[in-house]
């Protein structure tokens, strides 16, 4: 194979210098890369991925360093050339597309002579052609109205069309691989697609092959023809897609495949009550945040239009949409973080719509929320044992020891060993994290849990077992939730009822077998074709 | 910059192996440990040693010299340093060594005083615009503009011209000066913690105000204005010895550093020692006191 | 656009106005008696009699009550009309343009130099691979900002007046007279613009679109000029401000050491002899030159970075 690859990577061994010494993050990877094929490069967060990607371009963070092996490209290796002669390979020959395309744009540079700059540094066009090129790449990038554009600053582009003038970098050089570096994790799943589509068209197009960093396994079995997956700085499993996705043999891969939500797998939610009992009745919400002036624009943006949601007792009703959808505001809503603009909310009977003082904390010992990021929703000083026990002091549920006791139950309770009790946020993974969070918001048995992106920031593997719990605690409790999320997968998997919201707007309202089954609504099929990993088989 | 000597929650989370507990990679803190991270730090080790020398000099000068930093001998008007005297003699014959030990009380009580009541007014300033918000936060804040506005050199200056000269009142006019800055940082903190999702996340949880203030806020923002402090010994013992060189400190006879320097420019020619190696003190007193203070700001977290 | 300026405009006004009340409030309401210490700090300071005293009250019109005296002093202030020196009988606003040329002259040298002098120190201190000479060209601004500025000039003097006599140690007649002292108000100056310079070249390099810029290939050069000084001069932009007030008060302190006319030395004697009007003149002017500073800053930013003009435009508050 490696006659004819145009990346061979053999050995490779990375490691960052850190204060307890060198960390080996990739340790002997060998990867191979034919002309023209997109070879997806899979792995969890830590699993060197994209450390293997940096390598091959030479610009690892501060602190990287290859430690052995060779990094053969066409024919050449790039670990023994100087910095000058790679920079002569960088852009020209191996084009790099960037993780977050809000911020890998020169801020202060307009669109056009960022993408022209490739052909400037490497003498491809003098300044003039350079231009007319640019508006070419902009244009074959799939960037509408590309003379407009290029005179534009980064901040006036939406995140797709940053991420289209980053591949029209990318390919300005006309390179033979790309290396795109999680390229799409930071959009939306419509747009998602759609950029994808379009790179991998562009790439088909002039034959050049693709290294795919990604840590989405859907993503991968829709775009690759050879999948490598990587754990804890090894390659653990090559193959082409088909196969390494149909029988996988390495036990890594089958675990990561198994934790993947897919909307075809079965929903692991626990039945619902016979008899609905409404807790949360939430009727036409309205929400406007009040706009910068500007002149004769609108002084206002509805985030929620209109929007009424039932929760009823032991069930589990979703809020999908994309970004700017509304969904996270009218959760907050729903718990009267903001004050609604119009609309009424009710909870088990109570209309709370104008509820202060007393009443309002009436609510919040019923009603508790989980946050996306495990990182920011826990005080970085406390010990966790003080950060679960919050609740139970601000209600004064019981003394000390009691307070004590309902800590270790409740810990227990989210499968965490009674030793973190004492642990600051800090010293625990993501996952223990968010444990640490649900916790919290069980401590004075809530009849009602808003999630609000629970599992969005975490590896698939901790995602998995975090919707276990919640699934656990339900069939227990019969607490409700109200999940709030973007990943249609992950709905499938626990929500009895779904309502997908777009631009502030509830779109469709079903429960979840009819909704993933038989979509009404053209915008709830468009989300659902563009859920990553549909094409490949189970 | 935000939490002072805590383990940094990002440093190993890259390389953290999923599903893997953290906690077993948290640092412990073993003699060992503890005397490797001193030897890989000599400049901070020497900061420390010479601010505990400042510092018994101010309490006891006798530790260090017997001399008295008052009176002269006329027969060595001028010395040049030497055995006998250690930074040289004065023009009056007195010894210069003794007189720096004996000014490290007054320029530390000025700068000790500077900075109190800069931290306690400007801090307490920017707790309450902070969390009180709304019309309150927009009067405190626009008086900390106008501190800010105005030099503070020149804001020391007014107050010594109210209060008239002398040690306690160069502290107090330092200290003035310093207001605006603590006021501004503490606000900031105070307001990224409140905005934080663990604030919400306690309120949300029923916790009361002050239970709110207590427990989360003040414990979170109160890192990077210790840290303004440190770095304020620094600013405040420079700015006491301005004023001092100016001629608003103690009266004459007093060696206040700034004087003493002051008193040596007109022998710059003949006795360069007199001012060279007072100023040589300060500066290498400032010097600790950033070593420190940069060490409280992030080394301790591996940051930087 | 003009709202915003028109806006700026009158939030510049107001900071003046504080500054003003503040000045007043300050030399007014401290304990000791102004008018006690204005008669004492006449020329010939001898004892001064109680009816001399009363006399003075009322020809300062101290006998009033505050608001009045506010009220009037503050119209005569905003008719240019900052009252007289107690110590010179002159008016404080010809003291002040008198004092005013000399200092000037003096900040327009020492700007320019810090700013290059600063500047070239961060860039090359985060330009150079050499790593011992990148870590003590990035300690040099600690040093530097420990050093007390009269000590500096002091030392200055010593050696490159007396020891080897290659400029004037003294006065305000040279031009060769100028460099010592320039280069003493430029030290803590090229300090600030070196310390935040840095910093911010170092975050500004950590950013994803600088690594956008080497994965097309540029060189350390192009990265640096191109893409990383441009982004990174904008946060050290806005201490242009504190900058110009640290220059107006080290130059009272510089103009002490070489003993140059200017701002500094009424200052000080104002002070010395507690003449409240100059000190008061003083402040407000320092407050002006902050101001001042800060308005042309916050002009000229929307030019430089484009993000801001959208929200400029936006919002007035």
């Amino acid at each position: 194979m490696t006659s004819t690859s145009l990346l061979s990577v053999r050995g490779l061994r990375v490691s960052y210098t850190t204060r307890g010494g060198p960390v080996p993050a990739v340790r002997g990877v060998d990867l191979d890369v034919a002309p023209g094929e997109i070879v997806a490069l899979v792995g969890e967060s830590g699993s060197g991925k994209s450390t293997t990607a940096h390598a091959v371009t030479g610009l690892l963070p501060p602190g990287g360093r290859v430690d052995a092996g060779r990094i053969l490209f066409a024919g050449q290796d790039l670990t023994a050339l100087s910095e000058k002669a790679l920079r002569a390979v960088r852009g020209a020959r191996i084009g790099l597309v960037p993780q977050d395309p809000a911020v890998s744009l020169n801020p202060v540079q307009r669109i056009g002579p960022q993408v022209a700059e490739v052909l400037r540094v490497h003498r491809l066009a003098d300044r003039r052609t350079a231009a007319r090129r640019a508006l070419d790449l902009l244009a074959r990038a799939g960037l509408p109205d590309p003379p407009t554009q290029a005179r534009r600053y980064p901040h006036e582009l939406s995140g797709g069309m940053r991420q289209r003038a980053l591949i029209a970098i990318a390919l300005a050089g006309a390179p033979r691989l790309v290396i795109a570096d999680e390229p799409t994790s930071a959009l939306d799943v419509t747009v998602q697609k759609s950029v994808l589509d379009h790179l991998q068209g562009l790439a088909r197009e002039s034959g050049t092959a693709i290294l795919l960093v990604t840590h989405d396994l859907g993503v991968a079995a829709d775009r690759a023809d050879r999948i490598a997956v990587m754990s804890d700085g090894e390659i653990v499993e090559q193959g082409p897609t088909a196969r390494v996705l149909g029988s996988p043999t390495a036990p890594y891969t089958r675990r990561l495949l198994h934790s993947v939500p897919r909307l075809d797998a079965a929903p692991i939610a626990p039945p619902q009550p016979s008899a609905p009992v409404p807790l949360l009745v939430a009727e036409h919400l309205t929400k406007n945040f009040p706009l910068p002036r500007t002149a004769g624009g609108p002084r206002t943006l509805r985030a929620v239009d209109d929007v009424s949601v039932t929760v009823h007792r032991g069930e589990t009703v979703a809020l999908v949409g994309e970004s700017g959808s509304g969904k996270s505001t009218t959760a907050r809503l729903v718990l009267r973080l903001t004050a609604p603009t119009a609309g009424r909310i009710v909870f088990d009977g109570e209309d709370l719509t104008d509820a202060r003082g007393a009443r309002l904390r009436a609510l919040r010992r019923r009603a508790q929320l989980v946050y996306q990021n495990p990182y920011s929703s826990l005080d970085p000083r406390q010990s966790v044992g003080d950060i679960v026990a919050e609740p139970l002091r601000a209600f004064r549920v019981t003394d000390r020891a009691g307070r004590a006791a309902r800590v270790a139950a409740l810990l227990d309770r989210v499968a965490l060993p009674a030793s973190v009790r004492d642990r600051r946020p800090a010293e625990l993974s993501g996952g223990q994290r968010q444990r640490v969070a649900i916790a919290r918001a069980l401590a004075l048995s809530p009849d009602l849990v808003v999630c609000d992106e629970p599992v969005s920031a975490l590896d698939v593997s901790v995602q998995a077992q975090i919707l276990r719990l919640l699934v656990d605690l339900q069939a227990d409790t019969g607490v409700s939730y109200l999940f709030v999320s973007h990943d249609m997968a992950v709905v499938r998997r626990i929500a009895h009822r779904v309502v997908v919201l777009r631009a502030g707007r509830v779109v469709e309202q079903a429960p979840a077998d009819t909704l993933f089954s038989a979509p009404a609504h053209p915008y709830t099929r468009e989300l659902l074709a563009a859920v990553p990993g549909r094409g490949a088989d189970a | 910059m935000t939490e002072a000597l805590t383990t940094d929650p990002s440093a190993g989370a890259g390389l953290r192996r999923p599903g893997e507990p953290a906690g077993r990679a948290a640092p412990r803190r073993d003699g060992r440990r503890l005397l490797r991270f001193w030897l890989r730090r000599p400049g901070l080790v020497l900061a420390l040693l010479v601010l505990a020398a400042v510092l018994l000099a101010a309490f006891w000068p006798g530790l260090f010299t017997d001399r008295d930093p008052l009176r002269g001998a006329p027969a060595e008007i001028l010395r040049p340093p030497g055995a006998r005297h250690w930074f040289g003699t004065d023009e009056l014959g007195r010894d210069l060594y003794a007189r720096v030990v004996h000014g490290a009380a007054l320029s530390l009580k000025a700068t000790v005083l500077a900075v109190a009541v800069a931290f306690l007014m400007g801090s307490g300033l920017g707790l309450v615009a902070g969390f009180a918000g709304g019309w309150v936060e927009t009067v405190l804040m626009r008086l900390v503009d106008v501190l800010l506005a105005v030099p503070g050199l020149f804001l020391s200056l007014a107050v010594v011209t109210a209060l008239g000269r002398g040690t306690v009142q160069v502290a107090l006019a330092v200290g003035v000066a310093g207001v605006a800055g603590f006021a501004r940082v503490m606000r900031a903190e105070v307001l990224r913690v409140r905005h934080t999702a663990y604030v919400e996340a306690a309120r949300l949880s029923g916790a009361r105000w002050y239970a709110v203030l207590g427990r989360h806020v003040l414990p979170n923002a109160l890192g990077p204005v210790l840290v303004l402090a440190t770095l304020d010994l620094g600013t405040a013992v420079l700015a006491v010895s301005s004023l001092s060189f100016l001629g608003f400190g103690a009266p004459p006879p007093a060696p206040e550093w700034g004087a003493l320097i002051a008193g040596g420019r007109d022998y710059l020619a003949d006795a360069w020692w007199v001012s060279t190696l007072t100023g040589l003190t300060v500066a290498v007193l400032v010097l600790a006191v950033h070593r420190v203070s940069r060490a409280l700001d992030g080394e301790g977290t591996g940051r930087r | 656009m003009r709202r915003y300026l028109l806006w700026r405009l009158a939030q510049a006004a107001g900071v003046l106005w504080a500054a003003y009340t503040l000045a007043f409030l300050l030399l007014d309401l401290l304990p000791g008696d102004p008018v006690a210490a204005m008669a004492g700090a006449g020329l010939n300071s001898t004892q001064v009699t109680p009816e001399r005293l009363a006399e003075l009250r009322a020809e300062y019109g101290f006998d009033r009550p505050l608001p009045v005296r506010y009220a009037a002093s503050l119209g005569d202030a905003l008719r240019g009309d900052f009252g007289t020196s107690v110590a010179t009988g002159r008016p404080v606003a010809d003291t002040l343009a008198d004092a005013l040329p000399p200092t000037l002259q003096l900040t327009a040298v020492a700007l320019p130099l810090a700013v290059l002098g600063g500047g070239a120190l961060a860039l090359a201190a985060t330009f150079t691979r050499h790593r011992k000479l990148r870590n003590l060209l990035l300690s040099l601004p600690s040093v530097g900002i420990s050093l007390p500025a009269f000590w500096v000039g002091l030392m200055l003097i010593q050696v490159l007046s007396f020891r080897v006599p290659l400029f004037p140690a003294f006065g305000n007649d040279t031009a060769a007279g100028l460099v010592l002292p320039a280069v003493t108000l430029a030290v803590p100056a090229a300090v600030l613009v070196a310390q935040v310079l840095s910093r911010s070249l170092l975050e500004v390099l950590d950013e994803p679109y600088v690594g956008t810029a080497r994965a097309k290939g540029a060189g350390r050069a192009r990265v640096w000029f191109r893409h990383a000084l441009r982004n990174a001069s904008l946060p050290a932009l806005t201490v242009v401000g504190v900058l110009a007030g640290q220059l107006t008060a080290n130059a009272v302190v510089v103009e002490n050491v070489f003993s140059r006319n200017g701002l500094g030395r009424i200052t000080t004697d104002a002070v010395t002899v507690q003449d409240i009007p100059v000190v008061q003149g003083v402040v407000v002017f320092g407050a002006l030159v902050f101001v001042l500073i800060n308005l042309l800053v916050d002009l000229a930013y929307p030019l430089l970075d484009r993000r801001i003009v959208t929200s400029v435009r936006r919002s007035p508050a």
